[in-house]
This record gives C-alpha cells, structure tokens and sequence, in this order.
C-alpha cells in the first residue's frame, strides 16, 4: 500500500479506499436497482439513484487521488456519456438490436416488456413490440444529427453576420440589429411551432428552423467579441502593416472570437436537442414511424405511461443524460473560453 | 419629468414598433412558405374548379400579398385577426382572447412559485456557502436545469398525481366559474412544472449576486452589531441583489412562454399553447399567425417595460440629464 500510493498517507482512512469502496456500493446499488423484478418502479429508480450518487461520489473521490484535486467527476461522467452516445449511433446498423421502426415484423414480440438490462429487449418495448433501446438510439441518431447540423449552420451564419456587424459598425450594424430583434420578437418555441405549421416535417426543414433559432444568440456573441478586439493593438498592427479586411477579419479577429463562439454552440446544442424533442412531442416535428425522443415520450400520453412508466422513463433518461452532457462540458468550455469581461 | 427624461422611453417606443412591424411581415408570410393551395387543403381534392376559385376569392387568396398583408394588418390593429380556415370556422380573436387568461394563470403561478421557492433557496446556499447544502442546492439546479419542461411534467404526474393521488388530472375550471379553490387545484401541478426550470435558474442566479453582497462591509457590520443573520439577509442584501434577477426575469421569458406552451398541450388545458398546437397540427394558418403576433406583442411589450424598469430600479443605468 505504502509504495503504490505514497502521498496519500497522510489521511486517514486512506480517500482511495472511501473512494473504491463507495463506487463498488453505488454500482452494486445501481445494478441492483435496474434489474431486480420484485421491486415497484418509484422504489427500483430511488435504489438506482442513490447507486448512482454513490458510485459519483467514489469516483469523485479515485479521480482526485489519480489527478490531482481539479478533477472534475461530472464533467468526465458527461463527456463519457456523450462519448459512448456518438460511439453506439455510428455503429447502430452493426450493433445486434432489435427491430426499431417496422411494426409488421414485431407480432411475434412481447408488448410493453419492461427493462430488465438483459436479453433480447434489454429497455423493453413500446405498444407494437418495438426494442426501446434500438428506438433510443436511431433516435439519438437523427436528434443529434439534426441539432449538430443546426448548430453548425447557426455557428457559420451568425458567427459571419456578427463579425461583419462588430467590425464595420455604424449602418451595416443598426441593420443587423433590427434583424436580430425581429427575430427575437417571437419566443423560440413559438417560432419554432409557426415555422412547423407551413414546413413539411423532415430532417432538414427542422434543422433549417432550429438552425434559425441559434443565429441571434450567435450574433450577438460574435459582434460583442469582436468589438472588444477590434481596435486592440495587433488589429491596429495589421491595419497599419497594409492588411486588408478580409485578412483581419480572418487572420486577425477570426482567430479570438472563434473559441466563445464555440463554446456557445456546445451550450446552444443542449438547447436545440430540447428543442427539437419538445417539437416531436408536440407532433410537429419528425413524425412516427421514424424514432425520436420527443415522439417516443408522447407514446406514453393519455393513460399508457401510468401503467407502463418506461415508455416514457426510457427516452426520458436518454434525452436527460445527453442534454445534462451538453450542458456540464458547455458550462466548462463557457468558463475557460468565454471571459465575461468580453461581453459588451 | 423634462422632455430629455421623455426622450429614451420615446425612442423605445419608436424601435419597438420597428420591430413588431418587421416580425409581423415575418407572421404573415408564413402563408407564402405553405405548400400547396390553401382552397384544396379546405375543400380536399377532387371539388370542380369553379369551387377552388371561389373559395380562394372568399379568403382574399386571388389577391397581391401586399393588399393581403394590409388587409390582415389593419385587421389586426383594429382587433380581428380573422377566420379560421378549419371548421367550425370560428373567430381567432375570440379564440385568443378565451385562451390567454388560462396561459397568463399558469405563467403567472408558475414564476410566483418559482420565485417563492428560489429566494429562500438561493439565501441559504449563499450564505452557507461552500457546505455540503450549498452543494447539493447547486447540484440538484443544475440537474434541474436538463430537463426539459414535457417530461418534468410527466414526471410530476407519475409521482403526485398517480403514485399519492394529491392532484386531479385534467378537467380546467375558469376562474370565472367562481369556484376559485378548484381554479387553483386544478392550476397548481402544471404551474409547478413552469416553475421548476425557472426556479433553478433563478436560485443560481441569485445565489452568486448574494454571494457577493454579502461580502460587503456594510452587511459585516450589521452582522457585527448583532443583527439576526435572518433579518440581514432579508431586509440588507435581498434587495441589492436583486438586479440581475430582474434582468433574468426578462430573458426567462421566451423559455416561460416556450414551457407554458408545452405543460398546457401536457395538461390538456384550453390556453395559447393547446391552440396553436392544435392549429399547427391542423394548418389552420389564419389561427398560428393571429396566435403568433398576439404572442410577439405581448413578449416584446413586457421585455420593453422591463427594460425600461432598470432606471428606476437601479439608479445607477439612469442617464444623467442636464
């Protein structure tokens, strides 16, 4: 013990030992929780929960001992839900799932099988027999590819629009101003539900609305960070050097607003995926057949989620998990990237 | 108060008609982003061509969109927003003014909750800060603040309505029905899912504008005479920290709106959200851009007087006039 962890002796009981002994409770907890049938669901959750924290607190715990005491256990729990998420959506079409979509080959199946980590239906299926976990993740697939393309055009387009706003100022500024406001006169959702009631329903016309709803927010960062640095001694530099202002723009300005900007996309993609399923569950956006959290969660409405609650409680944890990931690496990267004192 | 006092609200005033002017073209063309014919998702296929014609004469259809725009427009202003073009037909004024008292209870309970709920939470975090309550406040806001309104919702009815049976699930009573009580009972489990998103929102916020006040020597010596720690937080940092709540308050409310939309449509109650939804999902378009444009005004009105309340709230952002 001595020689392998030397600088821990000094406390006592040893934080390794808490620390592996809480994550080894919490998962036992976990586990436990999850897959024993004889417990009621409020109570299987409350088990699993209270695995869950323990198994944090743990691994809170290890991680300072292994890295010192800024690590940061959440920030890793949510980088390494976010990380497992893209890994399983690429290779969706090779995993062994069951059938996610077409309800003619599901007859033989159970119907609302409840989740019980094993087998063939390890989250259990909806009315028509359909695998919850397949579901959950083409679902996954298409909401995260819808808010990533959304958040890349709005980044892209928003970014452009408020550079040029904060470095030419005076008319083409007042201009851009007006835009952003009109824009920002209807609330998102609101926007978002006008523009569903005259727009087919399909991938790219909802990724063309959310994409919509991130501009002003992206303007508005771009312009303040740019103003902050246009007249900072290297522009002036350039300026005076002969460059012209596509090259300040891009070699001079680009390079510092780029990082709050991005850091304000990974905070905008937690926004849009909420978005985007708030959408589904209102049944106005990608519609049935096809999966998405939002449309999975609305099966449960009416009566069908109070006897069986994992209809909803499935793509609910699915699309908590990913937006709490969003937001806990959005929050660091926003602290590291984005001092407030460039905020105009 | 002198005509230069007069002069910033008077500007205000003039760029927010700018704006509600250029959103309310935005409203309207959504007409020319539909799809297809109008007249034929009314009448369905199939009807003879003379029908078409005189269905789209009857909505101003055969008109240039500028005539229609004026048309609506000035409509608009004058208090008719149209017909609806999926029967019953019936008037989107009326319509909309039956549904927004029930959205405006709901909001409104819903921030009165959230604000009832946050102030008591955010002192204690704040004052107690760094302990193991303060942590486990910031931890469960945080977590609050991931999920999404529908299944906060859904949620609260698993556990209050159906595992302990505390709360009804449907059937609204109007406030003017008289029976006030029922009104509230009825009203409270879809305004405690407003509040829960704002609420941790506004704990946060609070919070770090308490954590700073209370750093301040005024507050050590009040602490110092012998004040209640309850009474200094109270009547001594409360209010100087309170600006950026206000300032929150304002950027909350297109996410208040947004929720209050989803939680109506959840709960099945008659109020904005229920409406444009179900219009949306029928493409009664008269319905969405009158809803719409009802909805903007209100929004960008509301922002505007918060706006223009920071002067009088906080001396400091008024302009010095000679």
């Amino acid at each position: 013990m001595s020689d392998l962890a030397p600088r821990t002796r000094t406390a006592f009981p040893p934080p390794l030992l808490i620390g592996a002994a809480l994550a080894v409770v919490g998962l036992v907890l976990l586990v436990f929780g999850a897959t024993t049938p004889q417990l009621v669901t409020p109570a299987k959750a409350a088990v699993a929960l209270l695995g869950l924290g323990l198994l944090l607190a743990g691994a809170s715990r290890l991680g300072k001992v292994w890295a010192g005491p800024g690590f940061d256990v959440v920030f890793w729990f949510g980088a390494a839900w976010l990380l497992l998420l893209g890994l399983a959506i690429l290779c969706a079409p090779w995993l062994p799932l069951a059938e996610d979509r077409d309800v003619a080959s599901t007859v033989a199946e159970p119907v609302f099988a409840t989740p019980t980590f094993t087998g063939g239906h390890p989250l259990g299926t909806n009315a028509f027999g359909l695998d919850l976990l397949a579901r959950s993740l083409y679902g996954a697939r298409s909401s995260l590819l819808i808010s990533l393309s959304a958040v890349a055009l709005g980044t892209v387009v928003g970014g452009a629009i408020g550079m040029v706003a904060g470095y030419f100022q005076k008319s083409v500024d007042r201009v851009v101003g007006i835009a952003t406001n009109s824009l920002l006169a209807v609330p998102p959702l609101i926007l978002l539900i006008a523009l569903a009631t005259v727009l087919q329903p399909h991938l790219r016309n909802v990724a063309f609305s959310l994409a919509l709803l991130t501009i002003p927010g992206m303007v508005r960062l771009a312009r303040a960070t740019t103003m902050a640095y246009a007249n900072r001694e290297f522009v002036v530099a350039a300026r005076a050097m002969g460059a012209g202002r596509t090259r300040i723009l891009l070699r001079e300005l680009l390079p510092n607003v780029l990082l709050p900007v991005l850091s304000l996309a990974v905070v905008m993609i937690s926004v849009l995926v909420v978005a985007e399923a708030s959408l589904s569950f209102l049944g106005l956006g990608i519609q049935p057949p096809e999966p998405t959290w939002g449309n999975m969660i609305a099966e449960g409405e009416g009566r069908v989620f109070e006897e069986h609650p994992h209809i909803v409680l499935v793509p609910g944890a699915f699309l908590f998990l990913t937006v709490f990931a969003f937001n806990v690496v959005g929050e660091k990267a926003r602290g590291r990237w984005d001092s407030r004192s460039v905020k105009l | 108060m002198s005509v230069a006092a007069l002069r910033r609200p008077a500007l205000r005033l003039l760029e927010l008609l700018g704006v509600l002017f250029i959103a309310s073209i935005g409203v309207f063309s959504l007409v020319v982003l539909m799809p297809g014919d109008p007249a034929v998702d009314i009448l369905g296929a199939g009807r003879a061509p003379s029908e078409y014609a005189a269905l789209r004469t009857e909505l101003g259809l055969d008109q240039p969109l500028v005539t229609r725009y004026l048309d609506w427009l000035g409509g608009a202003l004058t208090g008719d927003l149209g017909r609806s073009v999926v029967p019953p037909q019936s008037d989107v004024t009326d319509r909309v003014l039956s549904a927004l008292p029930v959205s405006f209870e709901i909001a409104a309970l819903g921030l009165v909750i959230a604000l009832l709920i946050a102030v008591p939470l955010a002192m204690w975090s704040a004052y107690r800060e760094g302990s193991a309550a303060d942590r486990i406040i910031g931890a469960g806001t945080f977590g609050v603040l991931s999920v999404p309104s529908f299944l906060a919702g859904l949620l609260l009815i698993l556990v209050l309505v159906n595992s302990a049976g505390w709360f009804p699930r449907s059937e609204w009573v109007r406030i003017g029905d008289g029976d006030l009580l029922g009104n509230l009972h009825h009203a409270f489990l879809p305004a405690l899912t407003v509040a829960l998103a704002e609420l941790a929102m506004f704990t946060r916020v609070l919070r770090g504008d308490l954590i700073v006040t209370l750093r301040e020597d005024y507050i050590l010596a009040a602490r110092a005479k012998g004040m209640n720690p309850l009474r200094v937080l109270f009547t001594d940092a409360l209010r100087p920290s309170s600006f950026s709540l206000v300032t929150l308050l304002g950027l909350s409310l297109g996410r208040l709106i947004g929720s209050t939309v989803v939680v109506e449509y959840l709960f099945s109650l008659p109020g904005m959200g229920t409406l444009i939804v179900n219009a949306a999902g029928q493409g009664d378009y008269p319905m969405v851009q009158g809803a719409v444009l009802t909805i903007a005004v209100i929004y960008v009105v509301i922002n505007a007087g918060i706006d223009l309340s920071y002067g009088y709230l906080d001396p400091r952002t008024r302009r010095v006039h000679v």
